[in-house]
């Protein structure tokens, strides 16, 4: 029977998903400490004042960064127990495959993450956005995407390395710089609007970003998975 | 046995011309090349930090083509070269990072400023060191080769990336003197017989490393057929 390649990526994503669901691991841990670490820099950045608006879009893609970084690490830890790799890659399908569900479940992790740390980012740092909404929603949504497209590949190197969980960060912040950068740019322009330039740039290098990123993850994942 | 030995003869060869070249490059950094107008004998650290940056360009570039060539041919004698070209260039670069801030103190008045070039050259060379990083936590050799050459591809497609996402910041940094024309002619045959004999400093040095490579290959080889 032919399969169609979305369904496919489907199956991978879904799988991912239901883990998700059932155990709750990964977002329980990115919700936490994307909290944490905004309440981290609040204090700080307890001087700032009233330029507080001038560095909360910083604050706000680090805490995204790294609570994106434990989602990152788990989506192939969870494959490490019980050798549940060995079985993935039994299926028979593309390895580009795998990437690219595991990638979109990354991404939906780390969006809903980004969600529920943005509100409390909203609390802590007293700011109303309502009519930017709709553009922050795409700046999250663009830069997501970037970030789990470079991260979902660098995780799959460094989860069979000896060093495991902690060599991701090492290797992925410098790769996916051109990404926050341009995040932090973008949402500047969003909620301050005081940027030199328009939100087009930013979100042209991000999109840029992340299309290089997916196509050459997708032709190089079957190197870096073990056989 | 008999190539061994005549690369080997070449190697020593070489070894002379770059100890030449060198002693050439100093005499004419140093005595010959005029006193610059307003930075004076500062001006000097030019001839090696500029070649440095070319050198280490040039290393990573490099570090590239091998990588893709290896995932091609899965012959490690490409990853040895990569592995090489992948050090080097990380000396390099660090030569061009510390000699940067030596001479930028008296002349910006500041060690460092995220200025474009700067900055994507710092990350240039946080990307390698990662490289180095990820080889150093991959034990077995094969697996070690086949990740590093996916991630010297990342690192490589990533660099142009990282220096678009930033370019648009202010720039402090001279601009390459040769394409502006603004190098005085008087000073051009100094900067040359530096480029030149940073060329085979390149050349002699990767040589090596590859042939030290390879043969730490060979023993690990009759290592496996005695145990």
């Amino acid at each position: 029977m032919q399969v169609g390649m979305l369904a496919k990526i489907w199956a991978v994503f879904r799988k991912d998903l239901l883990i998700e669901v059932r155990t709750k691991d990964s977002l329980n841990a990115m919700l936490f400490f994307g909290i944490v670490v905004l309440v981290i820099f609040h204090f700080a950045l307890a001087g700032a004042g009233d330029s507080i608006r001038q560095v909360v879009p910083g604050v706000l893609w680090a805490a995204f960064a790294f609570s994106g970084t434990l989602g990152l690490n788990r989506i192939f830890a969870v494959e490490k127990e019980n050798n549940c790799l060995e079985g993935l890659l039994l299926i028979p399908v593309d390895r580009g495959v795998i990437y690219l569900g595991k990638m979109l479940a990354v991404t939906l992790f780390m969006l809903f993450a980004e969600c529920i740390i943005f509100i409390f980012c909203l609390v802590f740092f007293n700011l109303t956005v309502w009519e930017k909404l709709p553009w922050l929603a795409l700046i999250f949504f663009v830069g997501t995407l970037g970030f789990a497209a470079a991260g979902t590949l660098l995780s799959a190197i460094s989860i069979n390395t000896r060093m495991r969980e902690t060599l991701l960060p090492l290797i992925l912040f410098p790769v996916v710089l051109p990404v926050l950068v341009n995040a932090v740019e973008a949402t500047n322009v969003a909620l301050n609007g005081t940027a030199d330039g328009g939100l087009e740039l930013p979100l042209t290098i991000m999109s840029v970003f992340t299309i290089i990123f997916v196509t050459i993850s997708y032709v190089l994942f079957e190197y870096v998975l073990e056989d | 046995m008999t190539d061994q030995k005549r690369q080997a003869a070449f190697d020593s060869i070489l070894g002379v011309l770059v100890l030449v070249a060198m002693v050439a490059a100093l005499y004419m950094a140093f005595l010959q090349a005029p006193r610059e107008k307003t930075m004076g004998d500062l001006q000097r650290i030019f001839y090696f930090h500029v070649p440095s940056a070319v050198m280490g360009i040039l290393a990573f570039a490099v570090n590239f083509g091998a990588s893709v060539m290896f995932l091609i041919k899965k012959d490690r004698r490409w990853d040895n070269l990569a592995l090489s070209a992948g050090e080097i260039g990380v000396v390099f670069m660090s030569i061009v990072l510390i000699t940067g801030p030596i001479w930028a103190k008296p002349v910006w008045f500041v060690w460092w400023t995220w200025s474009p070039r700067l900055t994507s050259s710092l990350i240039l060379w946080m990307l390698y060191v990662a490289y180095l990083l990820i080889r150093t936590y991959v034990p077995d050799p094969g697996r070690r080769a086949m990740v590093s050459a996916v991630f010297g591809i990342i690192a490589f497609v990533d660099a142009p990336i990282v220096w678009f996402s930033i370019r648009w910041w202010r720039d402090i940094h001279p601009s390459p003197m040769l394409e502006t024309g603004g190098l005085s002619p008087a000073m051009r045959p100094a900067f040359y017989v530096c480029v030149a004999a940073f060329l085979t400093l390149f050349l002699y040095v990767v040589r090596r490393r590859y042939f030290l490579e390879s043969a730490r290959h060979e023993v690990e080889l009759l290592e496996r057929k005695i145990f």
